[in-house]
Parts: structure tokens; C-alpha cells; sequence
């Protein structure tokens, strides 16, 4: 190689480290929504929703798929599984016509919806069971949600734990405030009295332990979400 | 002027690919370290023998599964973006046929090459224009490999939006065991190329500088 050559050569190679050092800084996983990891999460959000379908549907799946009774992995953000504190309602409110304070014994009364699929966790596993409740789309019809509310924000009883979601995915027909998990009342480890079940997200966005349900005009973050899991998490 | 041994498109392509899917892997095994194992909960895969191994810790990148979730999911653009310039390159060009398998073509050299290496044949296959059939047949299965990784990948990232795919795919769980066979596999072929490499330094010179085409058509000796 020539002198000029070999110049050439070494300031090329010197200039993509140079590039990749920046691009080193501007991804930095411990900041995910940051830098040029959160400009390619708005990015995935847009093709998500791109690809997102109101009518497709996750497959229902049959008995024999479900997770054998108890096997069903059950996670808590504290130390223990918290309780429903006494006279526990849903309090459903933000951009809506009637806002409404619902009983179990009420949501229970409201059209029943049951869904057996695939459930899909953002560490990677997969389990299946049926779920038992009401469908959100049926909800935002009770209070006459405003279509000005694109989000919506879901809220624990436990301290700090909630989760936000898109209307589309809210208004999808899988997904459901739901009371009953493989025919029987829903097990404190699963959400007890009443959690967010969907066919359309990954398990993080499906908040337990449910008090608060509103329908707003921006979005928020949530539990998991703050600590840097994606907002959208579509499957 | 005659084309290079490697042309500047794939030449550029071939080294962004190899940092992309450095990422790619890191970031993979990072996530695949949540849940080191395959098969559905309670319906785990019985043949596979590292079921709640996780992967070796200096083999991943992104430090955390958030992390590693959207290293994954920023670089899959990348590593697609530029696949997409290599194949229309791979396609327009013609160098698909001095570097695709061609079963009539390369078979019978491929199979002369299996057994030189494995000295069971004296004399060297013959090669046909750049490469021996064995080559064409490894860099072939690459391609298809890259092929299994990003739709198994797109199965694991949208299984009822790509509801379809994820079905032909045998379903959530077996897309995620392709994913991870085809990622093996891809090492495997990295490893075995990297050895050859060392062997002929040669082909590292042509595919970083370009090099120029013999008589033949082959890379000059």
C-alpha cells in the first residue's frame, strides 16, 4: 500500500471509532428512553401501532393448554401481596361524562367476557390460563369516555404501582378488568379483587390490585415503565 | 477496471454486520438470561440441555433486561437496514452467482472439499470462479440463517400482531428455541470462518480493502 494509501486508510478506521464512541454514548442501556435508544423506542412505538389491528385477535386457546393450577407464575413489586382495603370499589374517572364508583358485585353485573391466551412476559416466558371479567370497551361506553382521552392510566391500592396504556390497545376486545382466573375468584398472587388482562400487551402492563381507572388526554409513565421497560410493549 | 474481489458494498456491509450482530447476540443472550430456559412454563423443551443455565455473563451486553431490550430492538433496524442494502447489491450486481450455493454447480465440489479436509482426498476441490462449493454452501446457510433470525425475531417481538407468522413458526415458545438455534448456529459458522480466515489472511485483506480479481475471476494468489 502507498503512503497516501495508508493515510487514508488510518484516518477512515480512526474516524469510524470515532463514531462508534459517540454512538457508545448516545446508547446507553442503563438509560434506555434516552439518546438514540429512546429515539428508537418512539420509532418501534410507531411501527407498533402501525401494526396494531382492533379486530386481530390473540388465539383462544383450548383447556389442555392452560398452566397447571398454581403453576402460573405470580410476581409482586413489594414484599408481600397486599391486601384490598374494606369497601374496596373501582373508581373510574378523567375525561369521561359520568365518572362511576363500581363494587365487584357491579362490575359483576356488567356483560361477562372470558379469554383463554397466551400469556407473554417481557423476560421471555409463556403461560396460559382463562381469565374471567369485563371488557374495558364496555366500561368506556358505561362512563362515556371522551374521545379527546387517547390514554389511559391504570392505578393500584398498592403505593406506586400503575401503568399507562394507549387507547387503542384499551378499546381492544381482549382486553378486560378481570375478577376470575380459571373458574375460580382471583388468588391475591394474581391481582385479588380485580386486575387489567389483556391478549394485546406483556404481562408488566397488566396492572393488579386495581382502585383507579382515567381516561386522560396525555400519557403517563408507571411502575415498570420509569425504571426504563418500553412504554408500548405490544405483542 | 475490473471489480474487486469484494466490492465496496459488501465489503462496507460485511464489517457493519459484523458489529450489528455482535450487539444482536450480546443483547440476545442478555434477554434470553431472564429466562434461561425454553418451552412454555411448565412445558419445558426436554431436549435441550442448558434448561435454567444462563448464558455465560461476559457473553452479554446491555447489563440489564430493559437495557438489553432496546439495544435489541434499535440495532435490529440496523442490522435489517443494512441486510436490505447487501441483498438488493446481492441481486442487481450478479455477484449472486459467484456466491450463492448452486446444488448442479457446487455440490460436487463442496463434497470434494469435505473430504480433502478431512484428508480422505488428496487432491484440492475445484474451485469455480471466487469460492469452492463448500463456501458457497457455508456463506448460503448464513444467509438463510440471518433469514431464520429476523423472522423468528419478528414472531418473538409481535406474536399476535404477526399472528401468522408466529403459527407457521410452530408458535410463541418454538419460535423462541429458532431463534436461539439459529443464533448457535450462526456462531458456529463465525467460528468455523474466523478459523478459515486465520488460515487464508489473505481473504481479510480483500474484504477490508477490496483486492482485484485474477484471470479466472478468481482472488489473484
Amino acid at each position: 500500500m502507498s503512503a497516501q494509501g495508508r493515510r487514508r486508510f488510518l484516518s477512515r478506521a480512526l474516524g469510524a471509532a470515532g463514531l462508534a464512541a459517540a454512538g457508545g454514548l448516545a446508547c446507553d442501556p442503563s438509560r434506555p428512553s434516552r439518546g438514540l435508544l429512546g429515539l428508537s423506542e418512539r420509532w418501534n412505538e410507531w411501527i407498533e401501532r402501525f401494526l396494531f389491528d382492533r379486530s386481530r385477535l390473540a388465539p383462544e386457546l383450548p383447556a389442555e393448554a392452560e398452566t397447571p393450577p398454581g403453576m402460573f407464575p405470580a410476581y409482586r413489586i413489594g414484599d408481600f401481596y397486599p391486601e384490598a382495603p374494606g369497601g374496596w370499589a373501582l373508581t373510574v374517572g378523567g375525561l369521561v361524562a359520568r365518572p362511576a364508583t363500581l363494587s365487584l358485585d357491579e362490575l359483576k353485573r356488567l356483560p361477562r367476557t372470558r379469554l383463554r391466551v397466551r400469556h407473554h412476559c417481557v423476560e421471555g416466558w409463556s403461560a396460559v390460563a382463562s381469565w374471567e371479567g369485563v371488557r374495558l370497551s364496555e366500561l368506556a361506553r358505561l362512563v362515556g369516555a371522551d374521545p379527546r382521552a387517547r390514554y389511559v392510566e391504570f392505578r393500584s391500592f398498592e403505593e406506586g404501582y400503575y401503568s399507562c396504556w394507549d387507547l387503542e390497545s384499551v378499546l381492544h376486545p381482549q382486553t378486560i378488568l378481570a375478577y376470575g382466573m380459571d373458574g375460580a375468584p382471583l388468588a391475591p398472587e394474581y391481582g385479588a379483587p380485580l386486575r387489567l388482562y389483556s391478549g394485546v400487551k406483556l404481562g408488566y402492563k397488566m396492572v393488579k390490585y386495581l382502585s383507579v381507572v382515567s381516561f386522560l388526554p396525555m400519557r403517563t409513565g408507571g411502575y415498570w415503565e420509569n425504571q426504563g421497560y418500553e412504554w408500548f410493549a405490544g405483542v | 477496471m475490473a471489480r474487486p474481489v469484494q466490492p465496496l458494498v459488501i465489503r462496507f456491509t460485511h464489517w457493519v454486520n459484523l458489529v450489528t450482530l455482535l450487539v444482536m447476540a450480546g443483547s440476545g443472550l442478555r434477554i434470553l438470561a431472564a429466562f434461561p430456559q425454553l418451552g412454555a412454563v411448565s412445558f419445558p423443551y426436554r431436549w435441550y440441555p442448558f434448561q435454567g443455565d444462563p448464558p455465560p455473563g461476559a457473553l452479554t451486553v446491555g447489563g440489564w433486561l430493559g437495557g438489553a431490550r432496546h439495544l435489541h430492538f434499535a440495532f435490529a433496524w440496523l442490522l435489517v437496514l443494512n441486510a436490505a442494502l447487501y441483498l438488493v447489491y446481492f441481486a442487481a450486481s450478479g455477484e449472486w452467482r459467484e456466491r450463492l450455493f448452486l446444488p448442479w454447480r457446487d455440490a460436487r465440489s463442496a463434497w470434494h472439499t469435505v473430504l480433502h479436509d478431512l484428508r480422505l482426498r488428496r487432491e484440492p476441490p475445484a474451485s469455480v470462479g471466487l469460492y469452492n462449493g463448500a463456501q458457497r454452501l457455508a456463506y448460503t446457510a448464513a444467509l438463510a440463517l440471518g433469514v431464520l433470525c429476523v423472522l423468528s425475531g419478528l414472531a418473538l417481538y409481535k406474536p399476535v400482531q404477526l399472528r401468522v407468522l408466529t403459527a407457521a413458526l410452530g408458535g410463541y415458545d418454538a419460535a423462541r428455541a429458532l431463534h436461539l438455534l439459529a443464533l448457535s448456529l450462526l456462531a458456529l459458522f463465525t467460528l468455523v470462518h474466523v478459523v478459515q480466515v486465520l488460515l487464508h489472511p489473505r481473504t481479510l485483506l480483500d474484504m477490508t480493502l477490496g483486492g482485484r480479481r485474477g484471470e479466472d475471476g478468481g482472488a489473484r494468489p
